[in-house]
């Protein structure tokens, strides 16, 4: 018999017809301050992609002659203790930042929408399951739960991002399940059972690109999160271990004997922190204005 | 509620068993032994040679009893480190919860009564930059102007005497950390405000003829501060994580910083019950918030 095409179109994919860009682009005109935001993450999307181009330095190369050297003299923002060049260690810096903040994000989000979905979407026991897996989960504060899995994993880039990815989890399996519920329930998804679907592609093609709006919402939130956690993981040296320039690294290195002599160790690698998740965030906020205004907070 | 706490110490429990290395092989690395017979004898005294779940149970029967273990560092009994470290981090929270209310409820209310004006542009960014800003770093700056201005740093030293010492000392590293709930605390009143304002009652109250001040501070203030009372709850436990590396950065000898050496140290006894202190601080605050609620929301009242 062949296959019946009458498959309801999800909400998702009607909307598409206007346009992607000409979308974007209605949508900047309105959120000026989410378009900077959009603004600050490109400037350093470009460095991560660009670094080799744009440092004259490579960000291990020692040079004692050159140790503490403060901002000038061919080093624009002055040299560490055992002689980099800042400029060039947070120029790759912004590497190890979105490497883990966007691989940490993608994973703790990929790993709550399973979770999420499987639980609203097949409810009852298995729901009280997990459900209860995500109350633990999100018990425990978001750093000290980071912290202790960086621990049990040991200090490198690929752990780092599994021991910031697994606290996320609970918070888009939370949303996920919620919105899974309620769709589930919807005529659509009873229309694509009527035709014959298998439960598992109503799930998966039904189901979750009707939930994406709100996942975006929460992963961009999550991404300025990440990147944070990461900083700090970093700082007390249980993150990306060296010779890794990582920013929150550079700012345990510098710490508190830095701070009388050396004022410049300290305060870039932390303007580039800052400045990194004020541009996520304020990309977040205009995103959750255009993408789900009910989640306005 | 026990059913979340029993999942986290099995949670924290294996996570901890998993690490590659236990203090033995720490102390005898350390020490360039490799003596495999002194190296047993050791896991022996610390019950490391048992099965992981049986070690779970000594634990777990032992904190039902008070008992908390020793710790593997200082060989004290780890009720005796942990004890007398709470009153420093419960002050430092408290005061940064305090900076947070006192700040963000008032400038949030301020940014949704002039909504869209410049200060509320000001505001919003200011709040948003504290949301941006790692704490760690706010300290740093903070103890680089006192360098600039003062010549020293206020370090923590001897454990200060007199309430006026104590609040000097404590009020720099927690407005450091406040900063960010306050921001936290003011976008949410701001949005929560703006939210009340627009509902019927108000139209209502201003048809009435009721003045500005009355309506946005008797009439509307009290309904948005509800969700605001959650979030400063969710906050109080999740302060910890700022608190990590705050107490790091000023020195302080409070149980976050006592957390982060006790994970380098793999000093498990003190690293799962301070974990567990920490769980258990969160799901009670939690719960005292749900209660609360209750209370300040009539129409909220749980079904009996």
């Amino acid at each position: 018999m062949a296959s019946i095409d009458i498959v309801p179109t999800p909400a998702a994919e009607i909307e598409r017809a206007e346009g992607i860009w000409s979308k974007i682009l209605r949508h900047a005109g309105s959120h000026p301050l989410g378009v900077a935001g959009a603004g600050i993450m490109l400037v350093f999307v470009f460095a991560a992609v660009f670094a080799d181009l744009i440092t004259a330095y490579a960000p291990t190369t020692t040079n004692s002659a050159i140790s503490l050297l403060p901002p000038g003299h061919g080093h624009p923002l002055g040299a560490d203790a055992m002689g980099r060049d800042i400029y060039s260690r947070i120029v790759y810096g912004a590497r190890i930042s979105l490497a883990v903040g966007l691989g940490s994000t993608f994973l703790g989000s990929v790993l709550g929408v399973v979770l999420g979905l499987t639980s609203g979407y097949i409810g009852g026991w298995v729901d009280l399951i997990i459900q209860r897996v995500v109350d633990v989960l999100q018990a425990v504060p978001l750093l000290v739960l980071a912290l202790v899995m960086a621990a049990a994993l040991g200090p490198a880039l690929d752990n780092t991002i599994v021991a910031i990815a697994v606290p996320l989890i609970p918070y888009t399996a939370r949303v996920v399940r919620s919105n899974t519920l309620a769709l589930r329930e919807q005529p659509f998804v009873e229309a694509a059972r009527a035709v014959g679907m298998s439960e598992f592609r109503i799930a998966v093609r039904h189901v979750l690109p009707n939930t994406l709006a709100p996942l975006i919402v929460i992963a961009t939130a999550q991404l300025g999160a990440a990147i944070l956690t990461e900083a700090s993981l970093s700082f007390l040296a249980l993150g990306v271990p060296e010779p890794h320039p990582s920013w929150g690294r550079m700012l345990s290195e510098s710490a508190a004997e830095y701070v009388r002599v050396a004022p410049w160790l300290v305060i870039f690698p932390g303007l580039a922190i800052s400045l990194a998740v004020f541009g996520t965030n304020l990309f977040g906020d205009a995103l959750r204005d255009i993408l789900d205004p009910r989640l306005r907070d | 509620m026990l059913l979340t706490l029993f999942g986290i110490s099995v949670l924290i429990f294996t996570m901890l068993r998993l690490v590659p290395g236990n203090i033995a092989d720490i102390v005898f690395n350390a020490a360039g032994m490799i003596d495999v017979a002194e190296k047993a004898k050791l896991e022996k005294e610390l019950g490391l040679d048992k099965p992981i779940a049986a070690q779970y149970v000594q634990w777990v029967s032992g904190l039902v009893r008070g008992d908390l273990g020793y710790s593997y560092v200082s060989e004290k009994p780890a009720i005796q480190e942990i004890l007398p470290r709470i009153p420093i981090t419960a002050k430092l929270a408290g005061l940064a919860l305090g900076f947070a209310v006192l700040f963000g409820v008032p400038l949030g209310v301020l940014s949704a009564v002039k909504q869209n004006s410049t200060l509320d542009y000001v505001l919003r960014v200011i709040s948003l930059s504290g949301l941006s800003m790692p704490s760690f770093w706010l300290g740093l700056l903070v103890l680089m102007a006192f360098v600039a201005w003062f010549g020293t740093i206020p370090i923590y030293t001897d454990p200060p005497h007199g309430f006026w010492n104590t609040l000097a000392l404590y009020c720099v590293p927690a407005a450091a950390v406040g900063f960010r709930s306050s921001a936290l605390v003011m976008r949410l009143t701001r949005s929560s405000m703006l939210e009340v304002l627009r509902q019927d009652y108000i139209r209502t109250a201003r048809a009435k003829g009721a003045s500005d001040h009355n309506v946005n501070y008797h009439h509307a203030l009290r309904n948005a501060l509800l969700p605001v009372v959650t979030v400063i709850g969710i906050e109080a436990a999740f302060l910890m994580g700022g608190l990590i590396v705050t107490e790091t950065v000023f020195n302080i000898p409070g149980v976050a910083r006592f957390l982060v050496e006790a994970i380098r140290w793999r000093d498990y006894p003190i690293v799962q019950n301070l974990v567990m202190f920490i769980a258990v601080v969160a799901v009670s605050v939690n719960f005292f918030i749900d209660l609360l609620y209750a209370v300040l929301d009539p129409r909220i009242r749980y079904a009996s």
